[in-house]
């Protein structure tokens, strides 16, 4: 549960927070391209402290470092895979590296992903972030129905808890068995979980019918969101780290590995 | 018996204090209804009864074991637990089946398994059901359902989590029958409510909660017409004992909670009154 405490949204003020979410959407999906074009441990490191200032700004470090918490198991787990593989088959091992390198650089890859997608969410109010897809053209309907399973997520890890004491309260052990069983033993707390999430929506559709929901075909937003000064330095910014990020890739060979850059 | 000594507890996510020292002693065949306003921390209490919460601080002995150096799974065998909510345990396609699930995973034969399925069926009136999917019963029915999934390993100890809510006059009745049976049977049953009418009506031990705490404890009759108790944990007390208190001036007790005792008081004065005319 705790991965999903390092999503979730508590209401602050600050200069990170009232960035447009088009804006900080954007930031996310750069920081995603260049840490999937890059595999090498440098331009990674690099990468990893970018989103750092943001987070001290934002006032989120707390749950921010929750969420990479939560996201070290598998972390780890791909550190690990990606180590022993490298031994194995050092074919898979990119040119001018030792696996432990290449096997850190992946896992920093990853912690770039979570980390950048973590700081968006903790500094994101779903509320904004459905003005966000809204304002940019996307269907009320499929706004909605995002910022309501984005909503319900806690209510649903809440509800997961219950479901199994209540079935530990009834002789089941999780941890029991092997590989298999474990999985199997799942099934009694999936199965009242996906039951009640699609009563819950039945029940929720008809509170929204019964409250006139879609009357409006035009909707009107008491806030409007529009592109301030910040906004458009984290554009700037955004764009110069793409752009040193194609460069790099494209036009600086070799890229130095610190397995080179080491004595030999 | 259970025996609850000290106990603190706080929930890791919410960092707020649900029991702040709590002490509580249950007996072997005791009937004790906890109650108190919403959030005092009542199924917080009973959670830490089968093992499900553990005391951040105290212990809690249950027999004489302490539930931090025993599983849920093996404690359940001796506390059996009935969720205020049947929809967070039905999951199998038949009611029977629901109703093996508890006794495959504590081990029992075949043989024994079918017995006893059998005999919750019929003891919570379900026999037309055995094959029905539980999801397709009333809600009412479904409640019955989680109660006879529970009680087909006959635990020593029958915890129910809110049984009187959706459950209509008759429901009730029969709820009520159910549990004064289970009691005579030697069963401890403790059940967590702010059904006052129903508490007023089976009469057991009263552990009323505020804020956490103990405010408390003892016959249902001394606690729920108690003004200064009942004010303190917002517990209203029962419509006949209002009514008695009401017409404390005609020299009527105030601690009545049964209606049927009510009666006879009332049979007795008007009788009174007649022959003095």
């Amino acid at each position: 549960m705790s991965v999903f405490e390092g999503f979730r949204f508590r209401h602050i003020s600050s200069p990170v927070h009232r960035l447009d979410p088009r804006v900080k959407f954007f930031f996310v999906i750069v920081m995603f391209v260049a840490a999937v074009i890059f595999f090498e441990l440098l331009p990674l490191i690099v990468l990893f402290t970018l989103p750092l200032p943001f987070v001290w700004l934002g006032g989120v470090q707390r749950p921010w470092m929750k969420s990479l918490r939560g996201a070290m198991f598998l972390a780890v787990f791909l550190f690990v895979f990606n180590l022993v593989f490298g031994y194995f088959s050092p074919s898979t091992v990119p040119y001018g590296m030792v696996p432990l390198e290449y096997a850190t650089a992946m896992l920093l890859r990853f912690l770039v992903l979570v980390e950048s997608f973590s700081t968006f969410f903790l500094t994101t109010s779903p509320d904004h972030l459905s003005l966000a897809l809204e304002q940019s053209h996307v269907p009320y309907e499929f706004t909605f129905a995002f910022t309501t399973a984005v909503r319900f997520v806690p209510v649903l890890a809440e509800e997961a808890q219950t479901i199994m004491d209540a079935q530990k309260a009834r002789g089941l052990e999780l941890e029991r068995g092997n590989f298999m069983k474990r999985v199997r033993n799942y099934i009694p707390i999936l199965i009242p979980l996906i039951v009640s999430a699609i009563r819950r929506s039945l029940e929720l559709a008809e509170a929204m019918e019964s409250r006139a929901w879609g009357a409006v075909k035009k909707r009107t937003n008491l806030y409007v969101l529009k592109l301030r000064r910040g906004d458009l330095m984290l554009i700037i910014i955004s764009i110069i780290i793409l752009a040193a990020a194609l460069y790099v890739r494209y036009f600086v060979y070799p890229l130095p590995t610190i397995t080179m850059l080491l004595p030999k | 018996m259970i025996e609850v000594q000290n106990v603190f507890f706080t929930y890791p996510t919410a960092n707020v204090e649900a029991l702040k020292d709590v002490s509580l002693k249950i007996d072997n065949g005791e009937f004790v209804a906890i109650m108190g306003q919403n959030g005092a921390g009542k199924t917080t209490l009973i959670k830490q009864f089968n093992g499900l919460l553990k005391p951040s601080k105290g212990n809690v002995l249950v027999d004489g074991v302490n539930t931090r150096e025993i599983s849920v799974a093996q404690l359940a065998r001796t506390v059996g637990f009935v969720f205020q909510n049947p929809d967070h345990q039905l999951f199998s396609e038949t009611v029977e089946d629901e109703i093996a699930f508890a006794l495959k995973n504590f081990g029992f034969n075949e043989e024994i398994i079918e017995k006893r399925v059998t005999w919750a069926i019929n003891l919570l009136d379900l026999t037309e059901y055995r094959k029905t999917s539980p999801f397709m019963l009333s809600g009412g029915e479904r409640k019955r359902v989680a109660l006879a999934s529970v009680l087909a390993w006959d635990p020593n100890v029958v915890i129910l989590d809110e049984p009187t809510i959706g459950q209509d006059h008759k429901q009730k009745e029969r709820l009520l029958q159910f549990i004064i049976q289970l009691n005579s049977q030697g069963k401890t049953v403790i059940i967590v409510t702010h059904d006052v009418e129903f508490v007023a009506e089976c009469n057991p031990r009263v552990v009323l909660m505020v804020r956490g705490q103990i405010v408390a404890n003892g016959e249902a009759k001394q606690i729920l017409t108690n003004p200064d108790i009942a004010l303190k944990a917002c517990v209203v007390p029962p419509q006949i004992t209002q009514i008695f208190q009401g017409l404390a001036d005609l020299g009527f007790p105030a601690d009545i909670i049964d209606v049927s005792e009510a009666g006879k008081i009332i049979f007795e004065h008007l009788e009174l009154e007649g022959r003095k005319r």
